[in-house]
């Protein structure tokens, strides 16, 4: 079991975690990601590492609740206690094993859309800790759904917000701002960006029209998370490859993009079936269309 | 009765056990298990001995059974094997034990795995627990693994007094057999659980949740954690594609992600947390036991179901009981059929299996008979599901990240197979990841010649 120091939410449906779990706090790296399992009776969630502390054994996830499992996730407290969790797991990112005089020679340009956010911080704090400051790029929806602006704006060199509507920062997509920023005279060498498919889709084809080299962060399903099963599995530069073992982070510019997202939806109606069955639980009479579940 | 013929053993009705997970055999009783015994002559040069891979005292734990001491026929056996209920369900008796049994030369060999099913049931049921060492030797040995490979070992290691601590990166022990072999073959609550338990009661620690290679490396092991020697039993987890055009749709899955979704996470189960795809169609491209595995999981949770296999029946390399299983079952059997594309609609999913019909031609360099497409033979069948079950190979994670550990060109880790000794001091392998897939009872066999390599190296160290 792995205990929960801390929990809160750090906007509607996104919650923050600090986990007591010493040998993946010892050894994850930017980049990397844990398997989580609430209860005995839980499915494997993968979900990115936001912090560590090697010093107290901890672990920071943060994680939207998008179906059944996570939502109940959503509700445990400080003090209670994780079933599984598992890691580090994937690759760290290719920042890390890159002398330090090099990255400070490089312009680095980091876009994190909505809870992208939490994988981009631990390496935008990496990279700073070793006197590399980072331009981000946060995108959102609207401003209730930023998260972490405060710990972001900390370790960032610019810090650029935008949202899709306006209500905060610049108004548009994060895809605006890139093509805005390099039109105001800034040069970057390297893009990073992790977010949902389609914003990561959208930012390497404004990249790849700016010439930037870009690498993206996939999040596909995952069971085991240690390359057993390939269900993870994605098309890069023609060739598959397993996302949990090979990746998450992978040559944007490279990678299917469109079979990634069909891959994707997957479970799409069997997560929408558990969602509906645990919020309606007994009163849930097959209101959503797809369900024929009538108890 | 009659001497030349087994006892029958009692099996769920084909067409019942098709639409559940409950086992399928259900073993003998106690009365049965004695007539079966009687017909063992309790040879003086077992050969039934040799041919276990561990060597159980075959004809002495039989004696025990005649006489009806259960009791003292367990233990017997576990002198020699840790997971004896395991076995006794998921060994290829017809060519180990029993295909050389004295009895088989007219008639049929003794139902040595039945037997020893209905002994280490019986001790469950009567819970009795294997002997564990008088004293510890004080020396610690980690096992990655806690397949049958790492179980074994790990058991023989702590008999001989050992602080034995067990590495597992999923978040359950007992790798294949809780993932990879379905409930209707090997429960997991009433034996797999069970025969992990009484590993434990030997004194054996299980650290779950642990990717040795990513969260440890065998070197920080032995360096900083203090292990006199290790044990690599990782396995062979990586499934193969066939590389085909349409293989990254909607609805391919690889036989390990479909049965670890039903096996480990319990996907067959209504109300499971993990969704599984049940299909209506099924395609189970390959021949193997996993390929029969999923093919009778896909059945049981309501699809038709064909296996597709490029070679002829008799190649099939699946054990005659199961494919005996599985086509009383009902699953249709695509042979001499090999897919070339897997057809999808405009959403992305999977519609079709393209395939061309295949002869036998010449044998090849393994002995068997080369399948050779027949020209223009190319034919769909509509299908909603592909479970591609072609095999699986060692994961590098380990290799890669331990200095000076050599492996093959398949990836398969370098190891003596007497002792399990690698090229790096101190670390011996033994199972799937040395000899790349093959079965439960052979990983066991490596596991014990590992356990008394280290033993021997300890001692004299």
């Amino acid at each position: 079991m792995y205990k929960i120091l801390e929990a809160r939410e750090l906007t509607t449906n996104i919650y923050l975690m600090e986990v007591e779990a010493r040998r993946v706090a010892k050894r994850c790296q930017p980049g990397q990601f844990v398997i989580v399992r609430m209860d005995a009776e839980g499915e494997r969630i993968p979900l990115t590492i936001c912090d560590y502390n090697r010093e107290k054994g901890t672990v920071t996830i943060v994680f939207q609740t998008v179906g059944a499992g996570t939502k109940k996730m959503g509700e445990l407290k400080a003090g209670d206690s994780l079933h599984d969790f598992v890691g580090p797991l994937g690759c760290p990112s290719e920042l890390v094993d890159e002398p330090v005089e090099e990255l400070k020679e490089k312009s680095i340009l980091f876009v994190a859309g909505g809870v992208g956010t939490a994988p981009v911080y631990p390496q935008v704090k990496w990279l700073q800790k070793r006197g590399v400051n980072a331009d981000v790029i946060v995108g959102a929806k609207t401003k209730d759904l930023i998260i972490l602006e405060e710990e972001m704006e900390a370790v960032a060199g610019n810090l650029y917000i935008t949202t899709d509507d306006g209500s905060y920062g610049r108004s548009g997509m994060v895809t605006q701002t890139i093509k805005d920023l390099v039109e105001e005279g800034k040069h970057y060498d390297v893009c990073i960006a992790i977010g949902p498919m389609i914003m990561m889709k959208f930012v390497c084809k404004m990249t790849e029209e700016l010439g930037i080299p870009t690498v993206v962060s996939l999040n596909p399903i995952m069971v085991d998370g240690t390359g057993m099963c390939g269900a993870c599995r994605v098309t890069v530069g023609g060739e598959v490859k397993f996302a949990c073992v090979d990746g998450p982070e992978f040559d944007g510019h490279k990678v299917d993009f469109d079979q990634a997202m069909k891959r994707q939806q997957l479970y799409q109606t069997m997560e929408g079936r558990a969602l509906l069955k645990e919020q309606e639980g007994t009163t849930h009479h097959g209101g959503c269309g797809n369900c024929t579940d009538n108890n | 009765m009659d001497v030349l013929k087994k006892v029958p053993v009692r099996e769920q009705d084909a067409k019942v056990r098709a639409t559940n997970f409950e086992e399928v055999c259900f073993g003998y009783n106690e009365e049965e298990a004695r007539e079966e015994a009687e017909r063992c002559i309790n040879c003086k040069n077992a050969r039934c001995i040799v041919g276990c891979p561990v060597s159980i005292n075959i004809p002495a734990f039989i004696e025990k059974v005649k006489e009806g001491d259960v009791e003292a026929a367990y233990h017997i056996i576990n002198e020699s094997s840790s997971l004896p209920a395991v076995c006794g369900r998921v060994c290829p008796q017809e060519s180990q034990c029993e295909g050389v049994c004295i009895r088989g030369i007219k008639g049929e060999p003794v139902s040595i795995g039945k037997l020893e099913r209905f002994v280490a049931d019986w001790a469950c049921e009567k819970d009795v627990k294997p002997e564990g060492a008088k004293e510890k030797n004080g020396k610690r040995v980690a096992v990655v693994g806690s397949g049958p490979a790492g179980l074994t070992c790990a058991g023989d290691l702590a008999k001989l007094g050992y602080d034995v601590t067990i590495f597992e990166a999923l978040h359950e022990a007992g790798g294949v057999l809780v993932y990879g072999i379905p409930e209707f073959r090997l429960p997991k609550e009433k034996v797999v659980a069970k025969e992990i338990e009484n590993v434990r009661s030997l004194g054996v620690k299980i650290e779950t949740n642990v990717v040795v290679g990513k969260a440890v490396t065998i070197d920080e092991l032995m360096d900083e954690e203090g292990f006199d020697a290790v044990f690599i039993g990782s396995g062979a987890g990586l499934p193969k594609f066939m590389g085909i055009p349409g293989e990254q749709a909607n609805g391919v899955f690889s036989a390990n992600e479909y049965l670890t979704r039903s096996n480990l996470m319990k996907a067959f189960q209504e109300g499971s947390t993990t969704p599984i795809m049940k299909g209506n169609k099924v395609a189970v491209v390959g021949g193997g036991n996993v390929a029969m595995d999923a093919a009778r999981t896909a059945l049981r949770l309501g699809a038709e179901v064909h296996v597709v296999y490029r070679r002829s029946e008799e190649e099939l390399p699946a054990r005659v009981e199961e494919v005996h299983h599985a086509k009383e079952e009902g699953i249709i059997f695509d042979l001499l059929t090999n897919p070339v594309e897997i057809l999808t609609n405009e959403k992305g999913w999977v519609s079709g299996i393209k395939c061309v019909k295949m002869e036998l031609g010449a044998p090849d360099e393994s002995g068997r008979r080369r399948p050779v497409v027949k020209p223009d033979s190319e034919f769909v069948i509509e299908v909603d599901t592909v479970i591609m079950s072609l095999g699986t190979s060692p994961n590098p994670l380990i290799s890669s990240t331990t200095e000076g550990l050599e492996t093959n060109k398949w990836k398969c880790i370098i190891a003596d197979e007497n002792s399990g000794k690698t090229t790096k001091e101190g670390v011996y392998a033994g199972g799937d990841a040395v000899t790349g897939a093959a079965t439960v009872i052979l990983a066991m066999g490596a596991g014990k010649a590992a356990a008394k390599g280290i033993d021997e190296y300890l001692t004299n160290k």
